[in-house]
């Protein structure tokens, strides 16, 4: 039997805008815990730029992607949510009434469920997956000749494996398998590698050695019976075809955003969005909630800041469902001591 | 006023009517052809990927490292670039190009 975690509100997603959510849920004394598929807090921010400078954050005229998030998380400590990493929502199922919401949230890895009266979706472009490089044919393979991660070296052992890409991910796992494969190759599309350098001069050295192979080109297609993989055909940046024999392709294109299970869970969606009221930000399911990138409405804007403003306006709704018999008095972090308390602030 | 020339991914060209300074993606996007541009135009993700014709190659501005990087993350051909890093110009009136298999 899995764990069941009853708590007030699940936030799916936990970049900048789900995580500015659990600031304005716990100003309310609202409890929460945030599920994201990443390994890490920051969503886009952390993953996709976290060394980029961001220019239009009210009081920032300067923060990077990983220095916006490191300062959220700052920003909520007080209110000590709880995070669940690399995992991804499954199912949202409506257990309650419209008038006193209620839903049972299960995630896809270790089936964890969650009891809890809202929902808050703030997951951006959807959940991170590894990207498919079009190959024809490459889903026939999958999970026998063709793998997007390594969850376990061991299986690769003895094995003859081409890794393809030339970041950090496809380098790591050149040095990491060469020694227990039975023969490694490396093929990127150009003599230029976006990883740590280091990593970088141990694979070139292994190469010299003639400890591994590394091409430059693209893989054109796969061979071998479906879904036994014997081989792939590369055409060279010379222009020259070659053909190398291998059991396993592991390609690491980085990766992109899909909607997954979310279209699943009953609510309208737009164009892959889901469409919100400008009020509280509620799907048409009464007690979830879309705020940032992934929800629509007419003049939305995907800005950072359009998100904190969403959320903000959507804990008073929530609040409404968590505490149906309290009275929700607005106040200001400057002037209220009752706020300045739940921060921390004052004696 | 001109216009660049795009073949879908079925094979049928369009001619679309472009505006100077815009991104060559969000030309594209804005006539409604299925180009993604999931990040914007910041060169975050290469889902504006598109081939360039032979002899267009050499009248664009070479790609940046940035752009490189982000070419690494799909299957490129020789004539590979992002569409949002090619900014229209009366200069490109006529750019020939094709979009890119979408990711999986």
């Amino acid at each position: 039997m899995t764990d069941n975690i009853e708590t007030d509100v699940v936030i799916i997603g936990a970049g900048p805008v789900g995580l500015f959510a659990v600031f304005e849920l716990g100003l309310l004394d609202i409890k929460c815990h945030l599920i994201d598929i990443l390994p890490k807090v920051g969503g886009q921010c952390a993953e996709l730029y976290p060394e980029k400078p961001i220019y239009d954050i009210p009081g920032f005229p300067m923060v990077t992607g990983q220095g916006l998030v490191d300062n959220l998380l700052a920003q909520i400590e007080p209110f000590h949510p709880t995070f669940h990493f690399n995992e991804m929502v499954e199912s949202v199922e409506p257990i309650g009434t419209p008038e006193a919401p209620l839903f049972r949230v299960r995630t896809a890895e270790d089936g964890t469920t969650f009891t809890c009266k809202a929902i808050i979706i703030a997951a951006g472009g959807g959940s991170f997956q590894p990207k498919k490089p079009p190959m024809e044919n490459i889903e026939a393979y999958e999970g026998t000749g063709v793998f997007y991660a390594v969850r376990h070296m061991q299986m690769f052992r003895d094995k003859r494996v081409l890794i393809v890409g030339g970041g950090d991910s496809a380098l790591d796992w050149t040095v990491n398998l060469q020694p227990i494969v039975k023969r490694l190759t490396l093929l990127h599309r150009r003599d230029a590698f976006r990883a740590a350098p280091h990593t970088v001069e141990k694979m070139r050295a292994l190469v010299a050695g003639g400890d591994m192979d590394l091409h430059l080109g693209q893989v054109t297609h796969l061979k071998g019976k479906a879904p036994v993989l014997e081989g792939v055909e590369i055409k060279k940046d010379d222009g020259s075809i070659v053909s190398v024999d291998c059991d396993v392709v592991l390609p690491f294109f980085g990766l992109t955003m899909k909607l997954g299970p979310i279209a699943n869970w009953g609510l309208n969606l737009h164009e892959n969005l889901i469409p919100v009221d400008t009020e509280k930000f509620e799907t048409n399911v009464p007690g979830v909630f879309a705020i940032g990138d992934i929800n629509t409405y007419p003049g939305k804007l995907k800005l950072i800041l359009s998100g904190f403003h969403e959320g903000a306006l959507a804990a008073q709704k929530v609040h409404r469902y968590v505490y149906p018999d309290k009275k929700l008095l607005f106040q200001y972090t400057t002037s209220s001591t009752s706020l300045q308390k739940k921060l921390g602030v004052t004696a | 006023m001109g216009v660049i020339h795009v073949t879908d991914r079925q094979g049928q060209r369009h001619t679309l009517e472009c505006v100077e300074g815009w991104r060559v993606m969000e030309i594209i996007r804005d006539w409604g052809l299925p180009i993604e541009g999931v990040c914007g135009g910041a060169c975050e993700c290469a889902t504006c990927h598109v081939f360039i014709a032979k002899d267009w190659v050499e009248k664009l501005d070479p790609a940046t490292d940035e752009e490189e990087d982000q070419l690494d993350t799909v299957i490129t051909h020789p004539t590979s670039r992002l569409s949002c890093q090619i900014i229209w110009t009366p200069d490109l009136d006529g750019l020939e190009l094709t979009l890119a298999p979408a990711n999986g």
